[in-house]
């Protein structure tokens, strides 16, 4: 594998095309990246990938955004990972900005309005199935429903704001789990 | 000033939201409430739009926020502010920590962290189901849409176009 070629701009416009061809997020962006990163331009192997999106997942922030950064890191540094964060971001940003000037004019017609009707319902379907998704790699033990239920109080009852309820957890991640026999 | 505002509120937003883009939106709806750039209602329209758009969602509904809260400077400065905690993690990992996500406190954390982050999701749920008003076809719709998604696992994108054409035809 030979990095030292790849330009700045090489790495920006592959990137953007990335940005501009995956719906869906993180997770959709993965196939694309193993077609276009690992196969066509070899910067990074497969596993590189899993890798990336492991630690991306358990990271803060955007896994799209973590991955790239990865990977435009490894080919150029600094000014690589920058160069690929901007590529990936730059498409959907300005696609976004242009709907968002149009369509805040068209927010009062009727048709708009029902179509939003139906998309809320579908936008309440999307989270609940993110959490239903979520659930068997998030909760797998006692302590685990003890801190969800401890942070859907704060958060329903309490109204606390969702910074403190992850700072909370974290703290709460070192308090000793007293019911786990050392011995079996 | 605005703009202070606008940068100060997405860095939290990328430093604390752990799992990628959904994550991002609990933290949202607090900026709703505390700033009050966009409203329940609004803010449920961006996530859709933000999902139907190419590019990942965080970013888009970074952007859409941040241009409800300052026009077209919050709209640019906002995406990148969320983006430039993960950057500078992953660069301080990659720099200094090789086997960060190996040590016992980390991994300790993170998990204990999961659970909290479903709560949180779960209280987004709430606000946006706030925006809805609930009879026999919203019920029904939600029903139909969250049983497709679970088990056909189609790209979102189908699913909020469908789901305004029959927001149109039955005039939700």
């Amino acid at each position: 594998m030979n990095t030292n070629k790849v330009t700045f701009l090489q790495i920006f416009f592959t990137f953007f095309k990335m940005g501009l061809f995956t719906f869906g997020g993180g997770y959709a962006m993965l196939p694309l990246l193993q077609s276009e990163v690992v196969e066509k331009r070899h910067w990074a192997t497969e596993e590189d990938l899993l890798n990336y999106y492991a630690i991306g997942q358990c990271t803060p922030g955007i896994i799209a955004v973590n991955a790239a950064s990865f990977i435009g890191y490894k080919l150029r540094g600094l000014a690589g990972l920058i160069c690929a964060t901007l590529g990936l971001i730059t498409p959907s940003v300005s696609l976004i900005l242009l709907v968002a000037t149009i369509l805040n004019q068209y927010m009062e017609n009727v048709y708009v309005q029902q179509a939003f009707g139906g998309i809320r319902i579908c936008v309440l379907a999307l989270i609940v199935n993110t959490v239903w998704n979520m659930w068997q790699s998030s909760i797998k033990n006692v302590r685990g429903y003890i801190v969800f239920a401890g942070a859907a109080i704060l958060l329903f009852v309490f109204n606390l704001s969702a910074i403190s309820v992850v700072l909370l957890a974290a703290i709460a991640a070192f308090i000793p789990n007293y019911s786990r026999r050392k011995k079996p | 000033m605005i703009y202070l505002l606008v940068a100060w509120a997405f860095l939290k937003i990328g430093l604390f939201a752990i799992g990628g883009g959904l994550v991002t939106v609990p933290f949202l709806f607090d900026l709703a409430e505390q700033y009050g750039w966009f409203n329940n209602q609004e803010l449920t329209d961006i996530i859709a739009i933000a999902g139907s758009l190419p590019g990942p969602v965080g970013i888009n509904m970074a952007a859409y926020a941040g241009f409800y809260a300052a026009n077209l400077g919050g709209g640019i400065l906002a995406p990148l502010c969320e983006a430039l905690p993960s950057m500078l993690i992953i660069y301080i990992i990659v720099r200094l920590l090789n086997k960060w996500h190996e040590n016992k406190y980390v991994q300790m954390v993170l998990n204990g962290i999961k659970p909290a982050v479903l709560a949180l999701i779960l209280f987004a749920a709430g606000a946006v189901a706030k925006e809805i008003s609930f009879n026999a076809i919203s019920v029904a719709l939600f029903v139909f849409f969250i049983s497709a998604m679970h088990f056909y696992n189609k790209n979102a994108v189908v699913y909020i176009i469908l789901s305004a054409c029959i927001g149109i035809v039955l005039k939700i």
